[in-house]
């Protein structure tokens, strides 16, 4: 087991990475009455194409199927894996993303056996035909939902503006129709590709001895038996680096519009220092230019074009990543305008000065520090970013780093009207 | 739970808590604020912290207050509204990082204290008056936060039930106010209601985080005076009792159907029931393992989500789940067969250990948050009681069938809302 120190945090990290390929991190926080432990695997809605374990050709898998296996693992034959949490104490949950599905659980006693809860359920898949065609139903429910969601319409519609063939502009929950295809079959087939330790990372956030928790973890894993697993081949098309629509509209039983702008990311190929660094200068360049404390936001804020649903952000990942700018607004056209021009000028111009760039990395140092006041902040992060080879705790030198030259070259590349695309929510006539 | 340990002083004018822990990268203040809920105030208290939030005397514009808040590590600031029972409360609450992780040593602690003072006692003013602009600015903002909550359905559906289960009662206003009453309100009517929250309200000042009890108590001192006072209390009346059980149907082109029922607790923080109560919600439906959950999604396979939630100070219990449209009949029954299930005894000791177990983790996860503490804690205030954590989780754990069977008896069916879509029942 190492141990990594980090001094100005006051925090120590431990690391092992087991025989069968399984990376586990435990990281003890003292005072805190809960300890957090997430179960993740690189394995997400975008990996629909893909050679399944033991196969040598490419398989398409129904839409949706990664979100549908995270719902189908919490049952056994007797009976839920909730109801045994809940017995010891502990609240659990699950989550699918583009890239990740991961299963965790929170408790303040019992850790140890609602960690072996954890680790066994996800290693000891039973998926069954009743059981698969009852929850259609329960997700069914989960797509209308999101359906009437005027915010997660939106944010959807901007991604399938921007992407041509990426399986990122497909629903993570897929639809009613496409998951009328999922079989039991499709389940294990997925889930063997996938699951593998060597496919995983366990993070622990708590009160907790790692020694101890290691060796439970060391000797649960040692008790099962994995076959070394080849590389999993996952397979995308290409995609061209324009967006694939200018604009979309939707219609919808509101009484706000909202509008929002994307940015198309480039270099979707980068992983580790790189995505790093990438990723935090956009971030920074975005605060500039869209922060509470900016001249654009004050001056749409004043002209009345948002209001306090106004947000900004950017992620990138292997294979995709966007800027997402906007928000609610009684001019949906007019706010999309101005703010595309606001990037634009912020392309051809060199607007900043050193002491805002200071104060924008000062305001994100504080901001790392407020995030890692939550062990879910820790455990979910730090995972997203390992499994981009990055390090969630090199966030603070890597921004100390940044300069002036490298927010004012990384906005002269990325920002491009043929990378820009425009989704809107609009009430219904 | 010493790390829930409040510190309390009797202040000029309000109560100061500090909760000392080094668990935290950050310090945390909270300001709160609690008059009664009134349709003459209401819509002043929403808009009020939104303009002073937005400037003072010092930094007298958006920019500048948020740029010095950037220059202070990021100091995150904000305020927010609630209401808990009949009492309208607003928080302001400044979290700021503990210089202790920072390569740069400059005192934050004391800043981040000063620019509250600053915020709460020099508003930005011309005579007696509030910036005008300010002023036009947030009520825009307002009108468009109380006008956005019709397209969140699930929130819309939730507002509705309490407006129609309570009408005619304080607490059917909404936190945000009314759109109808933003336009009468002007910057000196404000500024005038400014002066009397802050001669009138309960205020309270919570600090947490590694700090020192001594240093955050001569700081206030020095720093936050304000009259003494003896806050208004509302006069509790008798929830108004149904006879009949209120069906309300309102029809919007959606796709789910939202269906929100409400009932009458008759129980309140500070009772000695309310504890059976809490203990009543986890088996009824407060968690994944409870009957709501187990019955309309895991056996009926209706809905992806259905739980069941309390309001603590006015004694509601709401259910809420998306159904579609045409399972209405079949989702109501299940529910009601739950709540007839718990006044006849019938659930498990598994049940109630399971449940009396998950409550006392969600308590003990709720104190690692400072938003969490500051919740619990403020319970006491609001309900005049004196409830520490030991002897929540004590009387919680003590609960007996007996008790939760009497609570569940005394619990009354009120209103059935459902926001249903076009298509009527399909």
């Amino acid at each position: 087991m190492e141990t990594i120190s980090f001094e100005q945090l006051q925090e120590e990290l431990y690391h092992e990475k087991l025989p069968n390929g399984l990376n586990v991190y435990i990281l003890p926080k003292k005072g805190f009455n809960k300890t957090y432990a997430t179960f993740t695997t690189k394995y997400g809605s975008v990996d629909n194409t893909f050679v399944p374990l033991g196969k040598d050709e490419y398989v398409k898998v129904p839409d949706g199927i990664a979100h549908f296996l995270e719902h189908k693992l919490f049952e056994k034959e007797d009976g839920d894996v909730f109801q045994q949490f809940s017995r010891q104490g502990a609240s659990a949950n699950a989550f699918t993303s583009f890239t990740r599905t991961a299963y965790l659980f929170s408790s303040t006693s019992d850790v140890e056996k609602n960690l072996e809860t954890l680790i066994d359920f996800v290693q000891e898949p039973y998926f069954s035909e009743k059981t698969v065609e009852k929850e259609k139903g329960i997700i069914g429910q989960e797509i209308t939902m999101y359906e009437d969601n005027a915010d997660w319409r939106l944010y959807f519609g901007l991604i399938q503006n921007l992407y041509q063939n990426h399986p990122v502009k497909i629903d993570i929950a897929g639809t009613i129709e496409s998951i009328s295809h999922i079989t039991k079959e499709w389940l294990y087939e997925c889930y063997n590709t996938f699951y593998h330790p060597s496919n995983m990372l366990l993070f622990i956030v708590g009160p907790v001895e790692p020694e101890k928790i290691m060796n439970q973890v060391r000797d649960n894993q040692s008790k099962k038996e994995y076959k070394d697993q080849p590389e999993i081949k996952r397979k995308f098309e290409a995609e061209p680096a324009q967006a694939a629509e200018k604009k979309q509209v939707l219609e919808m039983n509101v009484q706000t519009s909202k509008s929002l702008v994307g940015i198309k990311a480039l270099h979707v190929d980068q992983s580790g220092t790189d995505l790093l660094k990438s990723e935090l200068t956009m971030n920074v360049l975005l605060d500039l230019l869209f922060g509470k404390s900016s001249e654009n936001y004050n001056q749409l804020y004043n002209e009345g074009l948002i209001d306090e649903t106004f947000s900004y952000d950017y992620t990138q990942e292997q294979g995709f990543g966007f800027a997402m700018i906007g928000g609610d607004t009684s001019e949906p056209s007019k706010l999309a305008e101005k703010l595309e021009r606001m990037l634009l000028d912020a392309k051809n111009k060199n607007g900043f000065s050193e002491e805002q760039l200071e104060r924008a990395k000062k305001k994100k140092i504080g901001g790392f520090l407020r995030a890692v006041n939550s062990p879910e902040y820790i455990a979910n992060q730090f995972t997203r970013y390992a499994f981009n080879e990055m390090n969630l705790f090199d966030v603070v030198p890597t921004l100390e780093k940044i300069t002036l030259m490298d927010i004012q070259s990384l906005a002269a590349e990325v920002i491009s009207e043929e990378r820009f695309s425009v989704c809107q929510v609009v009430p219904k006539k | 739970m010493d790390d829930a340990a409040e510190k309390i002083t009797e202040m000029q004018g309000y109560k100061l808590h500090v909760i000392e822990t080094d668990k935290y990268k950050t310090n945390t203040f909270v300001w709160k604020m609690k008059a009664p809920l009134t349709k003459e105030d209401v819509t002043k208290r929403a808009l009020l912290p939104q303009v002073m939030q937005s400037s003072s005397a010092k930094y007298a514009s958006t920019t500048a207050l948020r740029s010095y808040l950037d220059e202070l590590y990021g100091a995150m600031f904000y305020v927010d509204l609630a209401k808990k029972g009949e009492y309208h409360i607003i928080s302001f609450t400044l979290e700021i990082a503990n210089e202790k992780f920072l390569s740069d040593p400059s005192p934050l602690l004391k800043k981040g204290f000063e620019l509250l003072t600053e915020i709460l006692t020099r508003p930005n003013i011309n005579g007696t008056a509030f910036d005008h602009e300010t002023v036009e600015k947030e009520k825009r903002t307002l009108k468009s936060r109380i006008q956005s909550v019709f397209d969140d359905k699930m929130r819309y559906s939730s507002v509705r039930l309490i407006t129609e289960m309570c009408k005619g009662e304080p607490y059917a206003l909404e936190v945000n106010g009314e759109a109808a009453d933003v336009d009468t309100i002007n910057p000196e009517n404000l500024y005038e209601y400014f002066q009397k929250a802050f001669l009138e309200d309960e205020m309270d000042l919570y600090v947490i985080g590694d700090v020192n009890e001594e240093e955050v108590k001569n700081l206030a001192g020095e720093l936050l005076k304000f009259e003494s006072r003896k806050p208004k209390e509302i006069i509790k009346q008798e929830g108004n009792r149904n006879v009949q059980v209120n069906e309300v149907k309102e029809e919007q082109d959606i796709k789910q159907g939202k269906l929100n029922i409400g009932y009458r607790t008759n129980i309140v923080y500070g009772d000695e029931d309310y504890f059976a109560l809490q203990v009543f919600n986890g088996i009824f439906g407060g968690f994944s393992h409870s009957k709501l959950f187990i019955n309309v999604r895991e056996k009926a396979s209706l809905a992806y989500y259905a739980a069941s939630r309390l309001e603590s100070h006015k004694g509601l219990m709401m259910v809420m789940s998306g159904i579609d449209l045409k399972n209405y009949d079949q989702a109501v029954g299940i529910i009601h067969e739950q709540m007839e299930a718990m006044g006849k005894g019938d659930f498990t000791d598994q049940e109630l250990a399971q449940t009396k177990a998950v409550i006392q983790n969600q308590m003990l996860e709720t104190l690692d948050t400072t938003r969490g503490i500051t919740e619990v804690l403020y319970h006491n205030v609001v309900a005049k009681t004196d409830i520490n954590i030991e002897t929540w989780l004590n009387e919680m754990q003590n609960t007996t069938k007996e008790e939760i069977v009497a609570v569940a008896n005394k619990i009354a069916l009120d209103t059935i809302y459902f926001l249903t879509g076009t298509e009527g029942g399909q």
